[in-house]
């Protein structure tokens, strides 16, 4: 355990000896399912990952925790408080759990995060859980990393639930609506799912429907419209514990189904078992249609497309060409070039070295 | 990257009063450092596989209930089981200055009682890390 919170220290402050480490490790792992645990502040997310570690613990899975929050954009520092909930688990053998800083990286996670993940995958954790900074709008760097994201939503935020719909909204595999004992759950629990329905009824591009599409072809027999499911209920009730599985109800459509719908209250741990259900649920879907092969692949060629841009970067600010960056900016501002004649030249000085 | 300084701050023991760590925790942030803040009612072995796991430079920790002459040197004696010899481990709260001594000689090395400026803690930190790595 104090070798891999070391070299997460080193992936953190990007030193050059972490490389021989990873490389050594990267034959490994592969295994693990990683969950992304995000939402807005103050919905739950940390004591949801405290109760999700208790239920994959008497699994008798060994679980591994990322939890990022915050840096201060002027002094650097932070608080790394998502602990105070797991702290239970501290002496546990089967459990590491890693606070991170954001240390100015933007979009929910820290930069170090994905090489954090492979590092705990390949240390042999079972589950991965990364739970992000709260997020509000476009923080939605977590469907790079996990395989499973659960969007964590709350009653009593009134009109910001509509406005973090846009946004984070569309990148959730299993919603959680916490503290559903709460006034205005249902409400909440509603929004989600009209949401959802009315993505697949509009034809909309959604993260589930070809997911979902993929794993009814494999499976004729499953239902996949309420009305063929006697076992779902169609009401709107917003039962503690019980998942819904609403499905748009459009005849002729070839699939209906929309994400599962948990609501919780982490604080008392009801419905912890129905989420870590539909978490598996969809772990077990990604496996059976492949899809978590080609989501793992896609993030990976944009994960090394956006290494190669940060290598650009870097070597666009040496000294030679910072000189070239310099009288290129220049000409644009003169007006003696076009903005993209610049960019041109700048890739044709990159790619002659 | 620059190297963080990166501190557990824990409540050990079985006082409810945290107003002083979060103090604590509030000012670190403001020097740069990254606080992991670990709350309430810790026992020694929580702290110490906490510590381990955040892989942190600094514990500190403060007790209000009296129970330090305990506890202190428990967290010292769990990290050299772990043969953990690195950490700065600092104490603070309401301590007799009779006991400072005792606690130092355990191997906290430094004790803040109330009062205490929280540049000073900031300083002593920044002089006294034990990893350059």
């Amino acid at each position: 355990m104090r070798a891999i919170a070391r070299l997460i220290s080193l992936i953190e402050r990007e030193d050059p000896s972490r490389l021989a480490a990873l490389k050594a490790l990267h034959a490994f792992g592969g295994k693990a399912h990683v969950v992304g645990i995000t939402g807005p502040p103050g919905a739950g997310k940390s004591t949801l990952t405290d109760k999700i570690i208790g239920v994959l613990r008497r699994r008798g899975r060994r679980v591994a925790v990322l939890a990022v929050d915050p840096s201060s954009p002027f002094t650097g520092g932070a608080i790394l408080g998502d602990r105070i909930r797991m702290q239970r688990h501290a002496t546990d053998e089967g459990v590491y759990i890693r606070s991170l800083a954001t240390r100015g990286h933007l979009g929910g996670l820290s930069r170090a995060a994905g090489e954090a993940v492979r590092v705990l995958d390949a240390a042999g954790y079972d589950d991965i859980i990364v739970e992000t900074v709260g997020v509000g709008q476009s923080e939605v760097d977590i469907v790079r990393i996990a395989d499973t994201v659960v969007l964590v939503s709350v009653p009593g935020l009134g009109d910001d639930i509509q406005a973090i719909k846009a946004g984070v909204m569309e990148i959730g595999d299993v919603f959680c609506v916490n503290k559903a004992d709460k006034d205005g759950a249902e409400r909440v629990v509603r929004e989600i799912r009209v949401m959802l329905e009315t993505a697949v009824f509009n034809g909309a591009a959604t993260r589930f429907s070809p997911l979902y599409a993929a794993r009814a072809a494999l499976d004729p027999q499953r239902p996949t419209h309420p009305a063929d499911d006697p076992g779902l209920h169609s009401g709107m009730d917003a039962g503690q514990g019980s998942s819904h599985h609403m499905r748009a109800q459009l005849p002729g459509h070839p699939n209906f189904e929309i994400p599962a719908v948990v609501s919780t209250v982490a604080e008392t741990g009801q419905g912890m078992e129905a989420l870590v259900n539909e978490i598996k649920t969809h772990e077990a879907a990604l496996v059976a249609t492949g899809f978590l092969r080609s989501r793992r692949e896609a993030n990976l060629a944009w994960e090394l497309g956006r290494g190669a841009a940060e290598r650009v970067l870097a070597s666009l600010e040496r000294a030679e060409r910072k000189e070239t960056l310099a009288e290129l900016a220049c000409a644009v501002l003169d007006k003696k070039m076009d903005y993209h004649d610049a960019l041109d030249t700048l890739e044709r000085a990159l790619t002659r070295s | 990257m620059e190297r963080k300084i990166r501190v557990l701050v824990a409540k050990p023991g079985l006082d409810g009063h945290d107003r002083g760590a979060k103090v604590i925790a509030r000012a670190l942030r403001d020097a740069g450092m990254e606080v992991v803040y670990t709350g309430l009612r810790q026992t020694p072995e929580q702290i110490v596989s906490a510590s381990i796991q955040e892989d942190v430079d600094v514990i500190a920790m403060s007790i209000l209930s009296g129970a330090h002459n305990h506890l202190f040197p428990r967290v010292m004696e769990l990290l050299k089981e772990k043969g953990i010899d690195d950490v700065l481990v600092m104490g603070g709260g309401v301590i007799p200055e009779d006991d400072i001594p005792g606690l130092k000689a355990a191997g906290i090395a430094a004790v803040f009682t109330p009062g205490s400026p929280t540049t000073d803690i900031i300083e002593f930190i920044k002089n006294n890390l034990k990893r350059r790595d």
